[in-house]
């Protein structure tokens, strides 16, 4: 049986590894590539590394540091950041890279999605959206770190990614991220019926009961998490960390 | 030794880092001069079929890979696209494939996976058939990564060595004299590396 996915989300900010608290304050959290050795030893289901820096300093991604990840990591990996063309996607694909994560570019020009998945094919296309709650109910898009509210109607656009042929959708929770008091579930049961590829949540897990809650009521899902994975204990001391294989056979079969 | 096809498409590194780990000694192969000494062949593959296929046929290598592997039974393992590659089609494209193995590659049926997604993505695990030498020194009930939304169906039911469930039951390990096609990522599923 397809289990559900339990997937560490890492933020890389002028070469470290930072972990966020609602888009800000980054604390410096340690060293990438020793974080991914880590995590092969942990043996994560995938790793999610997403470059904070690119699309705000308009810049390339970072090909020498992917490759670097790339090639360390025995788990599937996930790259996201300052992508903006077909070529620059291929590029980090033949690094050795599994998915490439496209965020403000797929807000901006959608189509890409199409031509991307032409070239390494529809399962390696993620689309990363960032969502902050409006004043007044419903779900505002950001970019740009969570700088730039875009006009983008959250449930429109998913629909639309979808047509355009995207592999995966990661739902990103501005409000909840480094809180770690759980995930937005009210979100997730909103956008879950729209969607018809793997979808991955992100933002808000502070424990591996708030996963649990997750795949309990959601099933096959992305259950993501950046700080559950990089801090122990409640004063956040930085020690990587990953549930165990029995653990993990107890979420997924929802036993405690 | 293992020579890995490169032909730009696929993990080449990631293949390259497992036998580094494992201090078996292995070349990427990326023209005609360079098969020499190569007694076993891996051919990644990711993305789509056409692409793939593509740059295969780009690369200059294919007349080479239908001797060697045809006429001197050199084996090789198809990996994930390289598995698919194997067959003869795909509903995904409209090229040819290598027609190594009997059988074409389908789309996943959406209407029988129940609140699943497409593609299949995740780790899952199978249901070996048939024993092969691909199973030694592997752990009971191995789980594999999947990423795919097409898999290899089998003319020749004999050679299906191993299944996994998807809405349906699909051939995801495959094998017919030399060829050898695995549907997950062995090279990014941990320690469930396969002999090969």
């Amino acid at each position: 049986m397809l289990a559900p996915r339990i997937i560490p989300c890492l933020l890389i900010h002028n070469k470290g590894l930072v972990k966020t608290v609602k888009f800000k304050d980054g604390k410096y959290v340690g060293d990438p590539i020793n974080a991914v050795k880590i995590f092969n030893e942990k043996e994560s289901d995938e790793l999610m590394v997403l470059d904070i820096d690119a699309t705000v300093e308009n810049r390339e991604p970072n090909y020498k540091m992917i490759e670097n990840l790339a090639s360390e990591c025995r788990m599937p990996l996930c790259y996201g950041g300052g992508i903006k063309t077909v070529e620059q996607a291929t590029k980090i694909f033949n690094l050795g890279v599994e998915k490439i994560a496209l965020s403000s570019v797929a807000i901006e020009n959608p189509k890409l999605v199409t031509e991307i998945a032409k070239e390494v094919g529809n399962q390696s296309v993620v689309v990363v959206i960032d969502v902050k709650k409006k004043m007044f109910g419903g779900y505002d898009v950001y970019t740009h770190n969570g700088t730039k509210k875009t006009k983008v109607d959250l449930e429109k656009f998913i629909i639309e990614l979808q047509s355009f042929g995207v592999g995966e959708i990661v739902i990103n929770s501005i409000d909840n991220d480094g809180v770690m008091k759980g995930y937005d579930l009210s979100l997730i049961e909103k956008i879950k019926p729209l969607v018809d590829v793997p979808l991955t949540i992100l933002g808000g897990a502070g424990s591996l009961d708030d996963i649990r809650k997750l795949i309990v009521k959601f099933g096959i899902i992305g259950c993501s998490a950046g700080s559950l994975f990089v801090f122990k204990g409640k004063y956040k001391a930085v020690l990587i960390n990953y549930p165990k294989n029995e653990e993990k056979e107890n979420l997924i079969r929802n036993k405690k | 030794m293992i020579g890995i096809i490169d032909y730009g498409v696929g993990n080449i590194k990631a293949f390259a880092n497992i036998y580094k780990n494992f201090n078996m000694s292995y070349k990427i192969v990326k023209n005609i001069s360079e098969f020499e000494n190569v007694t076993k062949l891996i051919l990644p593959g990711v993305g789509s079929f056409d692409h793939a296929m593509t740059s295969l046929q780009n690369s200059g290598m294919r007349e080479k890979l239908d001797e060697l592997v045809l006429n001197d039974k050199l084996p090789i393992l198809g990996i994930c696209v390289g598995m698919q590659m194997l067959a003869k089609s795909s509903e995904e494209g409209e090229l040819l494939g290598l027609g190594w193995i009997d059988g074409v590659v389908k789309k996943f049926d959406k209407s029988k996976i129940k609140d699943g997604p497409l593609p299949h993505m995740g780790w899952n695990s199978l249901n070996i058939k048939k024993d092969n030498k691909i199973f030694e020194n592997l752990e009971k009930n191995p789980r594999y990564y999947f990423l795919h939304s097409y898999y290899f169906e089998c003319n020749n039911k004999e050679d299906v060595i191993a299944t996994s469930n998807y809405g349906e039951q699909f051939e995801c390990m495959i094998n017919h004299d030399n060829i050898y096609g695995i549907q997950p990522h062995p090279e990014k599923s941990h320690h469930m590396v396969c002999s090969y």
